[in-house]
């Protein structure tokens, strides 16, 4: 009964991640037009497909190599976990190997991953189990090459929802692990925490 | 007529799902169904006063102590527009007989005056009203402004009387107020009086506050704050205002508090590494020590009334499931076994009971167990119950209930499963915590 009722849940939210990894490209700036400055040649390489725009269109044409907005757009802030996971699938590590890269890049910038989960646990456990999400982040990137001392770790639970929705879309997205850049960007950093 | 009282006591302390009903005939009989607790009905008429004030607040505290003992779910109000009398003399025995006319089983009656040192003071009464005798007489005197708690404690008294258990009215709760919309919650720490009377504010709003947590002595408060780069335990203390962090886990997370019965430790979880276990701070020698160290999440502890046993939420078996162990740390034993997971595990302060969140079939869940996990019941159900909380007497829990595209609310419960009602605080509202009864 258990185990059906997982499965299912389990099913379900891998349908809601494919979605939430769509949302997530739109949320952020989309991506350089043709006329802009090229992009950085690993995130040609390396960089996800870049999502259809439908957004509205009020991005700047580019973004600043090295700022925050470039390692948004060229590698990804934020990984997706399925229900009750700390491990990541290919997709994820895809985008934590962009990050490494990126960060590889400009080794003055320092991050804080943050863990996040889903409504659907109580609130202390899930302030563990997103630490346990943060740490297999942070684990990921010192062994692609990213030093330990650049990398700060927390837990936001259940606290802070990218996606105020209640069903399994907007916790496909709640559940992920937030790449947060706390100094050392081009341009600045604004670090409001979420 | 002794019968009803005794019986009606007998009720409480026995098996949960039993009911009663009282007949309207003498001799007074108990009838024991299935399904309905019949509620008892008492009358509470205004407390008369000496002047225009006492009288307004003599009929205030009536007020409060009939709603306290209707919250209750034992207790049904007698309609004031049927009273016989209007005004009584707290000296001469009321027109019982005409109380019965009624349908009143027990009747409240008072007097509150203010004496020459400018103090409140109240005298009441209980009475029997088929006996047509007096079963409480005591008066209560305390400052003008206390008369909330006056009310309360007149309650709690009547309670005890009538059903044999600590009443649980004169309390507080400490609590999560949350506002503004999901993603960007305000979550600040505020207290209230039990009947959500008294709210007063604890925190700023800037850090998120979880998870508070009554001392013993009633005078302190433990929860954890949480800011975008750190989650931390501190005390706050309910006389001075001042609050400070305890422990140093050097940048680690450090959240879910709670005290030892004694006061004298809090028990709280520590995250390294990804890996949380439970450690426990002494509050006097300032050291702390760990209790648990596999590679699994260990949280959410609750001691036992003696001090002995540490129940907490692990999912070291998998997923997350209650454990016991002693409060030294060692034995650590799985005693959740139903279907689903359980977490938040909370001790009954009379020992008999752990209540605890379980999710299952997409709903969440306040369950009750044995503390060796035999005879669960479950108690609520709903898209998102979490984090009961007991009332000093172990029969009332209070928990939060969140309903799609609504905010959070303050419900309780009877420990039997009946009487469910939204608590009278009207804001969002998470992580209650009952204080001990007030001295």
């Amino acid at each position: 009964m258990v185990l059906n009722t997982r499965a299912l849940l389990k099913t379900a939210a891998g349908v809601g991640l494919a979605a939430s990894l769509a949302a997530c490209a739109h949320k952020g700036p989309p991506p350089p037009a043709d006329t802009g400055p090229p992009p950085p040649p690993p995130m040609a390489d390396n960089g996800p497909p870049p999502p259809p725009y439908t957004g509205p269109s009020q991005a700047p044409v580019g973004a600043v190599p090295g700022s925050v907005q470039d390692f948004v757009i060229s590698a990804g802030d934020r990984v997706y976990y399925e229900l009750n996971a700390d491990s990541l699938g290919a997709e994820g590590r895809q985008i934590l190997d962009n990050q490494a890269q990126w960060l590889g890049r400009y080794p003055q910038v320092t991050v804080r991953i943050e863990g996040n989960c889903d409504e659907r646990g109580t609130r202390e456990y899930n302030l563990a189990l997103g630490a346990r999400r943060a740490e297999f982040i942070k684990t990921y990137l010192i062994q692609h090459g990213v030093a330990a001392g650049r990398i700060t770790t927390i837990s936001y639970g259940k606290e802070k929802p990218i996606d105020a929705g209640s069903g399994e879309d907007a916790w496909a997205k709640n559940r992920n692990g937030h790449t947060a850049i706390t100094a050392g960007a081009v341009g600045g950093v604004n670090d409001s925490g979420q | 007529m002794r019968h009803f009282i005794v019986a009606f006591a007998a009720l409480l302390a026995s098996a949960f799902p039993l009911a009663l009903t009282v007949a309207h005939a003498q001799p007074v009989e108990v009838q024991i169904n299935k399904g309905t607790l019949e509620p008892l009905p008492i009358a509470v008429p205004p407390f008369s006063g000496a002047d225009a004030r006492t009288t307004e607040l003599g009929g205030q505290i009536a007020d409060v102590v009939s709603k306290d003992l209707e919250r209750s779910g034992y207790f049904k109000p007698v309609p004031a527009s049927t009273f016989p009398e209007k005004t009584l003399n707290v000296n001469i025995q009321p027109q019982l007989a005409a109380w019965r006319q009624v349908g009143a089983q027990a009747l409240v009656n008072g007097l509150a005056s203010i004496d020459a040192d400018g103090r409140l003071r109240v005298d009441f009464r209980l009475w029997d009203v088929y006996n047509q005798s007096q079963l409480v007489g005591t008066q209560f005197t305390s400052t003008p402004d206390n008369w909330r708690r006056v009310a309360h404690k007149i309650a709690d008294a009547v309670y005890k009387r009538l059903t044999g258990e600590d009443g649980y009215f004169d309390t507080r709760i400490v609590f999560v107020a949350e506002s503004g919309p999901r993603g960007h919650r305000v979550k600040r720490l505020e207290i209230m009086d039990q009947d959500g009377a008294n709210p007063a504010f604890l925190s700023s709003g800037k850090e998120t506050i979880l998870s508070p947590r009554f001392s013993s002595s009633n005078q302190q408060i433990t929860f954890a704050s949480l800011t975008k780069d750190a989650i931390r335990v501190y005390l706050y203390d309910l006389e001075t205002g001042r609050r400070e962090t305890i422990g140093e886990f050097q940048g680690a997370m450090a959240f879910a508090p709670r005290f030892s019965p004694d006061g004298s430790h809090v028990a709280l979880s520590v995250e390294r590494n990804g890996n949380t276990d439970i450690y426990v701070y002494d509050l006097r020698s300032r050291e702390s020590r760990r209790l648990t160290s596999d590679p699994s999440i260990d949280t959410s502890p609750s001691y036992s009334p003696d001090g002995g046993q540490i129940v907490f939420t692990s999912d070291r078996g998998g997923s997350p499931q209650i454990y016991s162990m002693s409060s030294s740390g060692g034995g650590a034993h799985r005693i959740s076994f139903g279907s689903g997971q359980y977490t938040t595990p909370v001790w009954s302060p009379k020992g008999d009971l752990i209540a605890a969140t379980k999710q299952t079939g997409g709903q969440f869940h306040i369950v009750v167990m044995h503390p060796d996990g035999s005879g669960e019941r479950t108690l609520t159900s709903s898209f998102l119950d979490e984090g009961p909380t007991w009332a000093p007497n172990g029969r009332v829990l209070m928990f939060s209930r969140e309903t799609p595209g609504a905010g959070p609310r303050l419900w309780t419960v009877d420990v039997s499963g009946r009487n469910e009602r939204l608590e009278p605080y009207p804001g969002g509202a998470t992580d209650p915590a009952w204080s001990p009864l007030l001295k």
